[in-house]
């Protein structure tokens, strides 16, 4: 049985300006829980575009996208904030992590976001996170003591500090070295087989390769889906309402 | 810790140079503002209160602000007189004695009647008009500084001779009289008499250092030729700024026309008021000033800390609560600035007040007069603050505008 995490219905995302510019162009996808999908497709494809709206990081000009069976196009800015909040994970090809703060500060601050836990608890979490990542020596560093790939794992620990349904990374080894992105890729696959989504847009084929799924993006539309790993779903889960299928 | 706090805190405590940069501008700002207010409002409190001190704060005199009307016009309002004939009245204010008594008997202060008249007095140097007023010496020392202001003599020196006067030093320079000198003062060609000068006075202001002579009641009530007369009623309050009441009550009781000092300065208090606007304005032009600084660095900084906007947005803290984080920055250095500005401000004060010139004029030694009151350091550090506050606000608020997605790509 598989559960839709998230779910998209024609979706558009035009950019006005002096030549309008469709980035993403009419795409119908639904996503399960504990699936891994890699993104391809070639640069200025619309792959990043799409992955924002899956996040709800960017809004659709068209379309709907439902995130756990909620249509999220009435939200106001400020409720897709706390939907990212508790339901995203970011994990982006630059570290962006807050340079003053040091590794577990960093990945404190969704969690005092969204101050659910107490504190000595958010630092016991967080520390566990970290731990399970490798990096229990480098807690107390910042971001300019760490090693590109150490930096890397620290943003995907902030990114898995909410207990996200959905972890949204963006060429998360964009910028590693072989090492480091078999380390950081590895940690995604363990992330999507504890049961969450992880939707990875990459460029590196060997990657992509080794998702459930994979799509590929030409020109803002899906122009090849790869089921690799895992069964395609038996009933395509309906466009509207909280979807199931098995 | 609150997280928007330290996260402020964590940002300007890491930027030193431009968390000093701004504590600078908002410490200058406050700084000079207060120097500023603490010194318009001391010299005007003190060219006030040398006013106060010179002059009389009510003074009641024998005229009336309106002529007479005759009873018929009181009567009928048809009636018209005209070309009346001047009736020789006795001068001066009737009763005085009554008149004294039953201001005295509410006053919050002391009353001096006295007779005035303009005259010439005659010596070595020439004739120079003058002011000759009668003077009950111990009910003047209650209403006027004489007693302070003499130079040479004392006021009770008038009881010591007979027809004894007490010049202003400026008029006793003028005609070349000293203590002991004998000078002729004449009213018109009826009423004249030698005087002995008993004391050199100076008030500090030169117009009636030039022209004052102060003389006992009957000295002067000879020269005016009214026996007994009084024409003029001069009034000290125990509190200086009641003296519009005081005068308009006096007025309404006798009828007499009754000068404050307000009234008698009304240009001059007219021109304080323009002053304070011109001071308010100058005020607050320096602290928009040095709001320019925090608002050029919340701008810097917010720029600086975009992809940190960014991804605190795309982690799902509201905007609001992004744009909170730089105007606390704003309010901390506008807080430690403004404690610096006090400082400042105090220090600056406190220089200029040591400060002494000399006064061609008055031929003394002043001091830069400052106004000292924790009135103006509370109101420049409230303004300041809010100020701070304004000027973080807008840039805070168009670089947390900015959407996420867009400074993510511009970085990727």
């Amino acid at each position: 049985m598989t559960t839709t995490v998230i779910q998209t219905v024609g979706l558009v995302r035009r950019v006005e300006g002096a030549i309008s510019n469709v980035l993403v162009n009419g795409i119908d996808l639904s996503v399960s829980k504990g699936e891994f999908l890699a993104i391809t497709g070639p640069s200025g494809s619309g792959k990043s575009s799409l992955l924002y709206l899956l996040g709800l990081l960017d809004g659709p000009t068209e379309g709907e996208i439902f995130v756990g069976g909620q249509a999220t196009s009435g939200l106001t800015e400020s409720e897709k904030a706390d939907l990212r909040l508790k339901t995203c994970g970011f994990v982006f090809q630059f570290h962006f992590l807050l340079p003053e703060f040091t590794a577990l500060d960093n990945v404190l601050l969704p969690m005092r976001t969204l101050g659910r836990l107490s504190m000595p608890d958010m630092r016991t979490k967080a520390l566990a996170l970290l731990t399970s990542l490798g990096l229990a020596e480098q807690v107390d560093k910042r971001p300019n003591q760490l090693s590109g790939g150490q930096r890397q794992r620290v943003a995907l620990a902030r990114a898995l500090a909410n207990d996200p349904a959905i972890i949204v990374a963006d060429e998360p080894t964009g910028n590693l070295d072989t090492a480091s992105t078999e380390q950081v890729f590895g940690v995604l696959r363990d992330i999507a087989s504890q049961g969450r989504t992880v939707i990875v847009v990459t460029h590196d084929p060997g990657l992509a390769a080794r998702a459930d799924r994979r799509i590929q993006i030409v020109d803002g539309k899906i122009a090849q889906e790869t089921w690799l790993s895992k069964e395609r779903p038996a009933v395509e889960p309906s466009p509207s309402g909280p979807v199931e299928s098995s | 810790m609150n997280l928007l706090f330290e996260i402020a805190w964590t940002h300007v405590t890491t930027r030193i140079r431009q968390t000093l940069v701004g504590i600078l501008g908002v410490a200058i700002g406050v700084g000079f503002t207060i120097m500023i207010a603490g010194l318009m409002e001391g010299s005007q409190r003190d060219f006030i209160r040398q006013l106060i001190d010179t002059l009389p704060h009510v003074t009641v005199s024998d005229e009336r602000r309106s002529a007479s009307t005759q009873p018929a016009e009181r009567e009928y309002a048809a009636v018209q007189v005209t070309n009346l004939p001047a009736v020789d009245r006795r001068e001066g204010i009737k009763n005085p004695n009554t008149v004294v008594a039953s201001i005295e008997s509410w006053l919050p202060g002391a009353i001096s009647p006295s007779e005035q008249t303009t005259a010439l007095i005659h010596y070595v140097g020439g004739h120079v008009g003058v002011t000759v007023t009668g003077i009950d010496p111990r009910r003047e020392l209650k209403v006027s500084k004489l007693a302070s202001q003499m130079q040479q003599g004392q006021v009770d020196d008038l009881f010591r001779a007979s027809n004894a006067v007490i010049v202003g030093e400026a008029l006793a320079q003028k005609i070349g009289a000293q203590v002991r000198s004998t000078v002729t003062i004449s009213v018109g060609e009826a009423h004249s008499l030698a005087a002995t000068v008993v004391g050199i006075f100076r008030s500090g202001v030169h117009q009636i250092d030039d022209t004052q002579v102060f003389a006992l009641l009957r000295t002067a009530q000879v020269l005016s030729g009214q026996p007994g007369g009084i024409n003029q009623l001069r009034l000290r309050l125990d509190d200086a700024v009641a003296a519009k009441d005081v005068a308009g009550r006096i007025e309404a009781q006798t009828g007499y026309k009754s000068v404050s000092w307000q009234e008698a300065n009304a240009n001059l208090l007219s021109a304080f008021t323009v002053r304070a606007f011109v001071m308010l304005t100058v005020m607050a032009a320096m602290l928009f000033t040095s709001c320019f600084a925090t608002y050029n660095i919340i701008s810097t900084i917010t720029h600086e800390k975009r992809h940190d906007i960014a991804i605190m947005k795309s982690l799902g803290m509201r905007e609001a609560f992004v744009r909170g984080i730089f105007i606390v920055e704003a309010a901390i250095m506008g807080a430690v600035g403004i404690m610096a500005g006090w400082g400042l401000g105090y220090l600056l004060c406190y220089g200029l007040s040591r400060i002494t010139f000399f006064n061609p004029l008055s031929g003394e030694i002043i001091n830069v007069p400052i106004y000292w009151t924790p009135t103006h350091y509370a109101a420049v550090g409230a303004l300041s603050l809010i100020a701070c506050a304004a000027a973080a606000f807008f840039p805070a608020r168009k670089a947390t505008r900015v959407h996420p997605v867009e400074i993510i790509r511009g970085a990727a």
